[in-house]
């Protein structure tokens, strides 16, 4: 019923033989171009260019702090560019009143970086509401497809309670399973497996796999867990300073000589990616700092 | 001096933007409460307006009523002081009256109901700011005003008539329990005079001002919570803001719709 509901109007009208299926494949769902933002003055990000293709699973990589959350805030529409465009489904995001952008993010499902789960509310409810608010499904149904979506991240015990109760990562699966309600078709994870045991990141990362064979679920997955990564991928961005440095198939990304990415995939600490990210310099900084006690304590 | 007017102007200038702000929130939330549901657009919530109409009323009915009744014994102690001595005691239930219906009822209520309901809106909805809720509302295809601000507004605006009507009662009751114990007045004559004195206009002025009020708190609540920038620090900062700006947005209102049905009616 809710397939129904969130078919895209696009998929109907192509006719089904290979070369179409084949366009299909290829065809871009997200493109952003040119995207530039900054907080109060301090450029975050500074030109991103990236292609999300239909049913493809791009992981984009970077350094903590980089702005990868903001890139994926933007594709979501909730920032809006300094400078740049972002398309989603052919829309330019910015165009598109509430509406119209309403209609386009029933189509994604997001997991938060924190699971930004309603606290308010118990597990079931928060899996539920989606269902609840946009669908006309009855309650029985309701609470089936509530089942469903937390036995797929092995929480359907943790129905009645609250989010308060939960760990880090059962959050984290709460919020994967909210993100999935509505089957779909883009699934945003912001970081997914951070925080998460071994087991059950090779669960998560077989689930995204899994959305993507079985149900042709494009999906868009920040994460700085390379074995994850290289799981995966279709193909990879690597941001850094603002910018796209490097894409490709994970093949591609593994086998670079681009040193940045080399440091960051076999994370060296000695690189190009410098880890203090202060201007001043660390030894003028302490002089600094005694030359003012000293003045201090003998009333210079 | 230029400096001083540069800074005045900036003062100005930042509080028409709040009143702005204020003004769309409760526009919006209008818009989200009447023309959002005929329209199909998104419907009421309406067991989260049930659940803050309790939160609003049962659990501040207790402190209410306690500040009311002591106000109003407080009251009828300090206006025999004056009516004694001009023989007129018994006048005592006329004023309690007219004083907590008209002014003492909706504005105490009211203060009471900024530290009480306004602070906690301010804190909840921030902590919602802070832990990304509200983005993954939006996100979500939710609307925030509808969702979030709505059921607040709207339970604020069914409850706080009640509240201050039992406010007042209590209060009048307080001045009674004076009246009767203290200045030996029968309670007969002190009932008649109080029903003799109030007009159903005194009750209107009391409701309008009541209904003002708690929207102004709901308003006020929810702007400051969804405009929470940084961590708990934020949360703290919003939820007294949410305070102070609630009390001088009420002292405002009560003085200008005071001298409004003083001149009207
Ligand atoms: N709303 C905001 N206001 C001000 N600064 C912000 C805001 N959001 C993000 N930033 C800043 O932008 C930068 C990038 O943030 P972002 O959350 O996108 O990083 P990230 O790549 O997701 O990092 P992480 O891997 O740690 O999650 C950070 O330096 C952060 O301080
Ligand atoms: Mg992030």
């Amino acid at each position: 019923m809710t397939t129904e509901v969130l078919q895209p109007p696009e998929s109907t009208s192509i006719p089904p033989d290979e070369t179409s299926s084949q366009k299909e494949l290829n065809e871009v769902v997200i493109r952003v171009e040119g995207l530039e933002k900054s907080f109060s003055d301090r450029p975050i990000l500074k030109g991103i260019n990236l292609e999300v293709r239909k049913g493809e699973t791009l992981v984009i990589m970077g350094g903590s702090g980089c702005g990868k959350s903001t890139v994926l805030r933007h594709m979501i529409g909730v920032l809006e560019p300094d400078q740049g465009t972002v398309e989603v489904f052919g829309q330019d995001v910015q165009e598109l009143h509430e509406d119209g952008l309403n209609s386009v993010r029933k189509r994604f499902g997001i997991l938060f970086q924190s699971g930004a789960l309603f606290n308010s509310m118990t597990v079931g409810d928060n899996v539920a509401l989606p269902l609840r608010e946009h669908t006309d499904l009855s309650d029985e149904i309701i609470n089936i497809m509530v089942k469903m979506k937390l036995e797929l991240v092995g929480l359907r015990e943790a129905e009645p309670l609250m989010p308060a109760q939960l760990s880090g990562g059962m959050k984290k699966r709460v919020g994967l399973a909210r993100a999935i309600a509505l089957d779909p078709e883009i699934v945003f994870y912001d970081e997914p497996t951070t925080g998460l045991d071994p087991i059950v990141t090779g669960v998560i990362d077989k689930l995204i796999n899994d959305f993507k064979h079985g149900m042709g679920i494009t999906s868009v997955v920040v994460t700085h867990d390379m074995n994850s990564a290289f799981r995966i991928a279709d193909r990879m961005v690597m941001l850094y300073d603002g910018r796209v440095v490097a894409q490709g198939t994970p093949e591609q990304i593994r086998n670079t000589d681009e040193p940045i990415v080399r440091q960051f995939i076999d994370g060296k600490p000695d690189g190009p990616i410098p880890l203090r990210l202060s201007k001043v310099d660390y030894e003028t900084d302490l002089i600094g700092l005694i030359r003012r006690e000293k003045a201090e304590r003998y009333g210079e | 001096m230029s400096h001083a007017v540069g800074i005045i102007g900036r003062g100005f200038l930042g509080i028409l933007t709040y009143i702005g702000g204020l003004g769309y929130i409760l526009f919006d939330g209008l818009w989200w409460m009447v023309a959002g549901p005929i329209m199909r657009k998104g419907r009421l919530r309406g067991e989260e307006t049930f659940f803050q109409m309790v939160r609003l009323s049962f659990k501040s009915i207790g402190i209410v009523s306690l500040v009311l009744f002591f106000v109003g014994m407080i009251l009828a102690f300090q206006m025999a002081y004056v009516l004694k001595s001009l023989g007129v005691v018994k006048y005592v239930a006329d004023i309690i009256g007219i004083a907590m219906t008209r002014e003492m009822g909706p504005l105490l209520v009211g203060m009471v109901m900024t530290g009480y309901a306004g602070a906690s809106i301010a804190a909840e909805l921030g902590t919602m700011v802070v832990s990304e809720e509200v983005v993954a509302l939006e996100a979500g295809a939710l609307n925030p005003i509808r969702f979030l601000v709505v059921p607040r507004l709207l339970a604020a605006m069914i409850m706080m008539p009640l509240v201050v009507l039992i406010g007042t009662y209590v209060g009048i009751f307080g001045g009674f329990i004076v009246g009767v114990a203290f200045l030996d007045m029968d309670w007969y004559e002190y009932m008649t005079h109080t029903l003799d004195s109030l007009k159903a206009i005194d009750w209107l002025t009391g409701l309008i001002k009541a209904e003002i009020f708690g929207s102004l708190i709901a308003v006020v609540a929810c702007y400051e919570g969804l405009s929470v920038t940084g961590g708990a620090e934020g949360v703290g900062k919003a939820t007294t803001n949410a305070v102070t700006r609630s009390i001088v947005g009420i002292i405002i209102c009560d003085l200008v719709f005071t001298a409004l049905f003083f001149s009207l009616l």
